[in-house]
């Protein structure tokens, strides 16, 4: 019953995280934004678990904790950079420009 | 088996392998020892002459076997490709053995009078190389047994005779003239071409035996295709026999040495045309209104260039459309249904104006040496120029004389017998279809045009006090034996030619019949009765005596004066010596349009524009810009990296979704 | 219910376009903890107890804390030029998002085999007997152990990697 609307919300929730990636130049809030689309995903699981199975809802916790390890290995690599290059704008870090 | 086989008429491909080793040989000659006059002189005119031995014992052997059909000599399977096969062959009968005589005959005269009129000239052993070529191509022409072998010898004679017009190519203006020649000649050819597509596609051959067998089933009489067929041959009759409109060429041609004008221009390549036509006539007849055609062009341009060469000053060039004009009848004589008949004037023809030529070239010869020694710069060709020189060169003018009374239809000359069977012809056509009396009339009135124009040259050149100038005469002289005896040879044949086709014994007519008969069906029957005969020869004699004689009353070469104090002409006359300007039509309403449409869209739009900068300069741009569009991509920025990838997501999404 | 559901969801999704329209980046993380715990509050209306419990102590509680460590140790909090790009990059982003938004709520329409499909209620009846941890922990233990393995040596992997990158001096 509430598997429409959560849909619904899991899709918003994704597009305003995709929004804030392509938005922001700070290196961590662009993480952050991630977060809330990774967030969006697990909703999508949730709420499909109650009509597939409860297999959705191991999966969610799965994504949580793979969330995790990406958030702090991210957050390592932009202590690196800002240790390098002092700025977390993300415009300003383009060595690799072609 | 075609009784032909195994006489002489086997090794008719000699007639053109020795002037073609001829080619060879001075063609070497002319590059590694071009001193070598007497060799070359040997080559060239032994080659031909032994050509003409060949040409005896073809004759001989056909007179004594008299086929019913042609022998065709097959040499290789030349095109096989699918349904067209064409195969290199030369094809031996009435028909290409009287023009096999008449073109090494003459040319061997000519190669003797080339011998002395050349003999200063340093590029000798090119000319005498050149002039071998071209009489193996001519016999290509003539003995070809289909009509792409035929193609062959007609496009190697215009080049031959590119070659030679612009023989002096120093000078841009003969250089020109070759060009001018060419490229007109080609126009013709397209129709050639055409017509052999049309006959392939509706008879599927090429080969000549086969055509004309079978056309009279495989054709509609006077229908839609063999009018077109016979209209696109005519075609290139015109570019290459100069008839209207392509005729320009042939009086720019005297630019060439006289000789050749002699060779090509009178008696052998222009008169090509005419006999395509004889050799296709079944195609002709057929087609009564291509006939017409043919027939009412002719006579147009008999009369049309008759009435300019009444004005010209240039000796060769009053011969010139002299040449145009006689061609002009000749293909009245073809038109009208007489092939005979039009043969005939191309034999007679062929003598007495090769004659006329080699005479004017003497003639030009011995004025040229004389202000050679004196150092004057005059023109060695213009009759203003001239006057008075049979006291000088009395041979040579004797000769002239027996060639105007021919050309002028005097009997008993050949002219007279040839020039009155076509008008007899096209008179009696002109009984059941009033067309052709039309074209009766033209000739007439170009008959006594003829006479008239002819008798003003030799009483420019040859009577009358003499203008060339007093520090020159004494070095007026009769030409060198070597030019003079060819000039003899060519009177005596004017004088018994007439015997060819005799009225009432008419030994052409029979002798080509095995090859006219099939188109006797369709042509009305041209037979006189005597007493018309009788009367229209008398009335062409009269009319040819009448012309001389106006000629010398009226003209007063004492009143002459030289080119350079000359009064300009007004009116008529003026339109006549700038012959009615045609030439000046043409470039302002062909040329100058062509040109401006190959500079300025061709060249400018398409090639510079179009391809060059679209394309070339394009297509470099496009690289460039697709280079600057791709290091744009790659802006080393993960923002941008991240939008590519939202693209391709929503685009696989998207995809999904279908 | 659902009342309770469209009040939920609505705080979510105000709190996350606050979270990505923020100057500061404490800001931002503070919002983002917000719509986490939103997404606690209908994961439990989803009947995924234990999961809302989950996300309560490690996303709220671990993860973003680390964020906000970050951004403390960097010196970010506050002040500093706005990092939200420029008119072009707005533009692109919203016609970006909106279009994903489309296509997503297109794709919901797309119905599950039936097949696989439980009988309604199922998931509630089995947190009601069983109990919420226990209803996550028998799958896990059971037929997703091995995956549970691998996860605790990518954790291992990640600890490292992030205590290497993070050094001042190798």
């Amino acid at each position: 019953m509430l598997l429409g609307p959560s849909l619904a919300v899991s899709a918003i929730l994704f597009s305003i995280g995709v929004m804030g990636v392509l938005l922001r130049r700070n290196a961590i809030v662009i993480l952050m934004c991630i977060e809330l689309m990774l967030n969006a995903v697990n909703l999508t699981f949730v709420a499909l678990s109650q009509q597939l199975g409860l297999d959705g809802q191991v999966f969610v916790f799965f994504v949580m904790t793979v969330a995790a390890a990406e958030a702090a290995v991210g957050l390592a690599i932009i202590i690196a950079l800002y240790r390098h290059r002092d700025t977390v704008n993300l415009q300003r870090i383009n060595l690799l420009r072609g | 088996m075609n009784p032909l086989a195994g006489t002489a008429a086997d090794w008719v491909g000699l007639a053109i392998l020795l002037p073609f080793a001829g080619f060879l040989a001075n063609g070497a000659l002319a590059f590694l020892k071009p001193k070598a006059k007497r060799t070359v002189s040997v080559i060239g005119v032994g080659s031909v002459v032994a050509a003409f031995v060949v040409a005896v014992a073809v004759f001989l052997a056909v007179r004594a076997a008299h086929p019913a059909v042609p022998y065709v000599q097959t040499f290789w399977s030349w095109i096989p490709v699918g349904d067209l096969s064409v195969n290199a062959g030369l094809q031996v009968d009435q028909l290409s053995v009287v023009m096999l005589l008449v073109v090494t005959g003459v040319s061997s005269l000519i190669h003797l009078f080339s011998v002395g009129y050349m003999h200063d000239d340093p590029g000798y052993a090119r000319y005498f190389a050149y002039l071998n070529l071209f009489v193996a191509f001519m016999l290509v022409l003539v003995l070809g047994a289909s009509f792409p072998v035929m193609f062959i010898g007609w496009e190697g004679v215009g080049l031959c005779s590119y070659l030679l017009i612009g023989f002096w190519f120093e000078e841009k203006e003969k250089a020109d003239a070759g060009l001018k020649a060419f490229l007109v000649n080609r126009i013709g050819d397209v129709g050639f071409l055409i017509a052999m597509f049309l006959i392939f596609t509706h008879l599927g051959t090429l080969d000549f035996r086969e055509t004309f067998a079978r056309a009279p089933q495989g054709l509609a009489a006077g229908g839609g295709t063999v009018t077109a067929i016979a209209l696109f041959l005519f075609m290139a009759c015109v570019g290459k026999s100069a008839q209207i409109p392509l005729y320009v060429w042939l009086p720019d041609a005297m630019a060439g040495p006289t000789p050749v004008s002699a060779l090509i221009h009178a008696a052998t390549m222009v008169t090509a045309g005419v006999y395509l036509v004889a050799r296709a006539n079944i195609l002709f007849a057929m087609a009564p209104v291509a006939s017409a055609v043919v027939a009412g062009v002719g006579a147009l341009t008999a009369l049309f260039a008759a009435t300019i060469g009444l004005k010209q000053w240039d000796i060769k060039k009053v011969l010139a459309y002299s040449t145009i004009s006689q061609l002009g009848y000749m293909f009245v004589g073809v038109g009208v249904g007489a092939y005979a008949s039009g043969m005939f004037h191309l034999v007679t023809h062929a003598f007495f104006k090769a004659l006329l030529f080699l005479g004017a070239g003497s003639v030009i010869h011995v004025m040229h040496q004389a202000y050679h020694h004196t150092h004057r710069q005059a023109d060695a060709q213009d009759m203003r120029n001239m006057g008075g020189l049979a006291a000088y060169m009395p041979w040579t003018a004797r000769t002239m004389w027996v060639a105007t009374l021919a050309i002028a239809g005097i009997p008993p000359l050949a002219g007279f017998f040839s020039k009155d069977g076509i008008l007899g012809a096209a008179f009696a056509r002109g009984q059941g279809q009033p067309f052709y009396l039309l074209v009766w009339l033209l000739g007439i009135v170009a008959a006594f045009l003829t006479a008239f124009y002819m008798g003003r040259l030799m009483l420019y050149t040859f009577h009358g006090p003499n203008r060339t100038g007093d520090l020159e005469r004494p070095y007026l002289t009769e030409a060198p034996w070597v030019m003079t005896a060819p000039l003899i040879v060519l009177a005596a044949l004017t004088i018994v030619g007439g015997a060819l086709n005799l009225p009432h014994v008419e030994t052409l007519r029979h002798w080509l019949e095995p090859l006219t008969a099939q188109s006797a069906a369709f042509v009305p029957d041209l037979a006189l009765s005597g007493g018309v005969e009788i009367g229209l020869m008398v009335g062409a004699a009269l009319i040819g005596i009448a012309g001389l004689w106006l000629a010398g009353r009226i003209l007063k070469p004492e009143a002459l004066l030289p080119p350079e104090r000359a009064p300009q002409e007004t009116g008529f006359a003026k339109l006549l010596l700038e012959k009615y300007r045609v030439d000046e039509f043409y470039r302002r309403f062909i040329i100058e349009p062509l040109v401006w449409f190959a500079r300025v869209v061709l060249w400018k739009g398409v090639d510079a524009g179009l391809i060059d900068t679209a394309g070339v300069n394009g297509s470099a741009a496009l690289a460039r810009g697709l280079g600057w569009i791709g290091s744009r991509i790659e802006s080393g920025q993960v923002g941008t990296y991240v939008v590519f990838f939202l693209i391709g997501a929503v685009a696989v999404l998207a995809a999904l979704l279908k | 219910m659902i009342v309770f559901f469209w009040i939920v969801a609505g705080l979510a999704i105000g709190s996350a376009v606050l979270c990505i329209t923020r100057r500061s980046p404490v800001a931002s993380a503070l919002w983002l903890v917000n719509t986490l715990f939103q997404l606690a509050a209908i994961y439990v209306l989803l009947d995924a107890h234990f999961i809302a419990a989950v996300q309560v102590l490690v996303y709220a509680g671990a993860i973003m804390v680390l964020f906000l460590f970050v951004i403390m140790l960097l010196n970010l909090g506050r002040g500093g030029p706005s990092d939200i790009k420029g008119p072009w990059g707005r533009v692109i982003a919203g016609v970006g998002a909106l279009v994903l938004l489309g296509e997503l709520l297109v794709l919901r329409n797309v119905t599950p085999p039936w097949s696989l499909q439980l009988p309604p209620g199922t998931v509630a009846s089995a947190v009601a007997e069983r109990g919420a941890v226990r209803v996550v922990a028998e799958p896990l233990f059971q037929g997703y152990v091995v995956p549970f393995e691998i996860t605790s040596v990518l954790l291992l992997a990640a600890i490292v990697g992030a205590v290497v990158l993070a050094k001042r001096r190798l």
